[in-house]
């Protein structure tokens, strides 16, 4: 995951130097962004929807901790058995714990961002755990040795010649065979026998039913229902904000999640558990890992609200074109820009400003957070705390100076207009960022402030 | 009608052609217009880099220089804004309040205000309109391709009433161009990649023009153009509203 001490600009500036890849990248989430709009553009009553969404995810924000109490109550009552973690290392000791109990050192695990976002494969890892993931996606990008780029279709940023390549090293396919249906096959027949072997499995949570207990996994490969039904002992492993009240408003999340995401009208499989088949054990470990903080600061509470269905990295024209990597964080693009300043304002103090506030993610967002209104605020937030480029700062003080006072604007402006045409070296060069690839704007021989003293000052 | 012109400072500094063909174009319209001479910015470059608390100066400039009238007028999307959503004063709160809802961006002040349904301007040229996003997402100038509404757009209605005018379907008709204030230079790869590909959905329509009613983001499609030594000019809508 980490990437150095790189930021999200260089880190694009790396991508953009094949900008074939970086087309085919911003086609291929285009055509996913498209699929939403034909599909959300079949529901006339789409923005009620939306509308709902966020109300009943407001309401959860606001009593979450009755909700949360009300869920462990349901679920313990199913013979379920509940934990609690404050951050990933306890979520991360929790699911270990298990493990050992049941003498388990391998398992499968189907996706789950929140253990990408708390690193558990590496943890275990560590612990002589072996982990496979039998999401496509993430078992391709596992065999990479990479983390996810996209936390809807991990490995996005992989072509399928790139995927052959690896299915030939790994899972023995013929060289150069890159052909999906085949390489799927191949993978399939891998995960078979996985999932026959392994005692324990780990699935993620889309949404935990405070009034049942349950909770609801979608997949579109079914590869959580098969790990946990082959598996004596199934951990499922969520953040505490994927509580809703009831069961019944499923009927507007799961009609929002899939056609936000991918343009499905529903994902193949929305599976519910609810309680453990005899001589299994079923855990589920809440998990705080901030949450909790970002509620309490109001600016950025909502961002809570988030379903984790990827349409704001598929619309935004930099994710697009920079890849999730560059993002150096579990959840990339404009969800993940303010949601990992809560986590490490220093080390993610350059995500809220990867972005031209365009606003269209907040747009498609199903539960209605104010995404780009969000990424304004952490960057006033992350300038205050300090963590602003010393350049940036002198620049800024600069700009206020000259801008504060009629008197220095007007003459700045004439002398910055006077050595664009006089002396064009000074700005025509490579320290000049805007002049690499692009012309400065031709200089008129006045400012409009000049013309107007001149034409209209007395009319 | 009282009516106060505000001119962005890189439009002041820059394209003084297009604050003069806003400034003709409602002097065409019968509306008396007047330029507040010590006007600057409106605060946006230093806010959008998170530097807001640096603002106030800018903030009081605007408030001393457009409190008395009855309506400002901006041929920049943005700039408009960024008066609606972040304007303040511990002083005057009152007064930054009234500013902030009397201040309009051109196309809807000729639209919503003026209700302008006839133009006198002719443009026998093929025109790309460039939805900046500023101006349709956060004044919703135009419908977005985000949402499920009715469509609507205030520049292309007044478009439309130019004559010889002929407007180019785009392949994503309201992508971001990738300008994005101090976003241009501090994300260069990515801001210039935005910019040709929004630039290449013109071209390859057969735009001779790029329109906006926001100059920055022409500004930025301009130096990729001019870069590309392109036949293609961009040009602020108000020219070509007021064009003969």
């Amino acid at each position: 995951m980490s990437s150095g001490t790189k930021d999200h600009a260089a880190l694009s500036d790396i991508f953009n130097k094949d900008e074939a890849r970086v087309d085919w990248h911003d086609e291929t989430l285009w055509f996913v962004r498209a699929k939403r709009d034909k599909a959300a553009h079949n529901i006339p009553e789409w923005e009620a929807l939306r509308e709902a969404a966020s109300q009943i995810k407001n309401n959860v924000l606001s009593n979450l901790h009755n909700y949360l109490i009300e869920f462990e109550e349901q679920a313990q009552k199913n013979g379920v058995t509940v934990h609690w973690a404050a951050d990933a290392a306890e979520h991360n000791q929790i699911v270990h714990s298990i493990l050992k109990e049941h003498n388990v050192n391998r398992l499968i695990k189907s996706k789950s961002m929140l253990t990408e976002e708390c690193h558990l494969n590496e943890y275990l890892k560590q612990n002589d755990i072996e982990v496979i993931d039998t999401d496509l996606g993430e078992r391709i990008v596992q065999l990479a040795q990479e983390p996810p780029s996209h936390i809807v279709l991990p490995c996005i940023h992989k072509k399928k010649e790139e995927i052959g390549e690896l299915f030939h090293e790994h899972l023995g396919t013929p060289e150069g065979m890159s052909d999906p249906v085949f390489l799927t096959a191949a993978a399939r027949e891998h995960l078979r026998e996985t999932f026959l072997t392994r005692k324990a499995a780990i699935t993620g949570v889309n949404f935990a039913v405070a009034e049942t207990g349950e909770f609801v996994v979608c997949t579109n490969e079914g590869n959580a229902d098969m790990g946990a039904h082959l598996a004596d002992v199934h951990i499922a492993c969520m953040g505490i904000e994927k509580i809703i009240p009831k069961r019944k408003n499923l009927g507007v999340f799961l009609r929002l999640l899939t056609r936000s995401a991918t343009g499905q009208p529903i994902t193949t499989y929305s599976s519910h558990f609810k309680k453990p088949r005899p001589g299994q054990q079923m855990h589920i470990v809440l998990v705080d890992n901030g949450r909790t903080t970002q509620l309490s600061r109001p600016d950025f509470r909502n961002s809570l609200k988030c379903i984790r269905c990827a349409a704001c990295m598929n619309t935004c024209p930099v994710y697009r074109r920079s890849g999730g990597h560059s993002y150096h964080t579990a959840v990339a693009g404009p969800i993940g820009s303010i949601l990992a300043p809560n986590l490490d304002m220093k080390e993610y103090s350059d995500l809220p400003f990867a972005s031209t506030l365009c606003g269209s993610c907040s747009n498609v967002c199903p539960v209605k957070i104010n995404i780009h209104e969000q990424l304004y605020k952490w960057r006033q937030v992350i300038v205050k705390e300090g963590y602003a480029d010393p350049t940036k700062k002198l620049a800024m003080k600069a700009m206020e100076f000259t801008l504060s006072s009629p008197f220095v604007y007007k003459n700045a402006g004439k002398v910055g207009r006077w050595f664009m045409k006089h002396a064009p070296f000074t700005v025509n060069n490579k320290l000049n960022l805007w002049y690499q690839h692009r012309e400065m704007p031709e200089v008129p021989k006045e400012s409009f402030g000049e013309w107007y003293k001149k034409n209209k000052k007395n009319d | 009608m009282n009516v106060g012109l505000f001119i962005p400072c890189y439009i002041d500094q820059f394209y003084p052609n297009a604050a003069i063909a806003t400034l003709n174009l409602l002097s065409g319209l019968g509306i008396t217009v007047k330029y507040p001479v010590n006007q600057t910015c409106c605060g946006q470059p230093m806010a959008n880099s998170g530097f807001e608390h640096l603002t106030q100066g800018c903030n009081d400039l605007f408030i001393d220089n457009f409190a008395e009238f009855d309506y400002i007028v901006s041929p920049s999307g943005s700039c408009v804004l960024h008066i609606k959503d972040h304007l303040h004063s511990p002083k005057e709160e009152d007064k930054a309040l009234g500013i902030r809802k009397k201040v309009y961006e051109l196309t809807e002040f000729l639209t919503d205000v003026l209700k302008v349904e006839k133009l006198s301007a002719r443009f026998p040229h093929k025109v790309g309109v460039h939805q900046s996003c500023h101006g349709q997402r956060g004044l919703m100038l135009a419908q977005m391709s985000e949402l499920v509404d009715a469509p609507f757009s205030k520049p292309l209605h007044l478009l439309k009433m130019v004559e010889g005018l002929e407007l180019v379907e785009l392949s994503r008709p309201d992508e971001c161009c990738g300008f994005g204030g101090t976003f241009c230079v501090a994300e260069e790869a990515v801001s210039v990649k935005m910019g040709k590909d929004r630039v290449a959905d013109h071209v390859n329509h057969g735009a001779e023009y790029i329109t906006a009613a926001d100059m920055s983001c022409l500004m930025h499609m301009e130096g990729i153009l001019r870069r590309q030594n392109s036949n293609v000019k961009v040009l602020h809508i108000a020219e070509i509203l007021s064009a003969q």
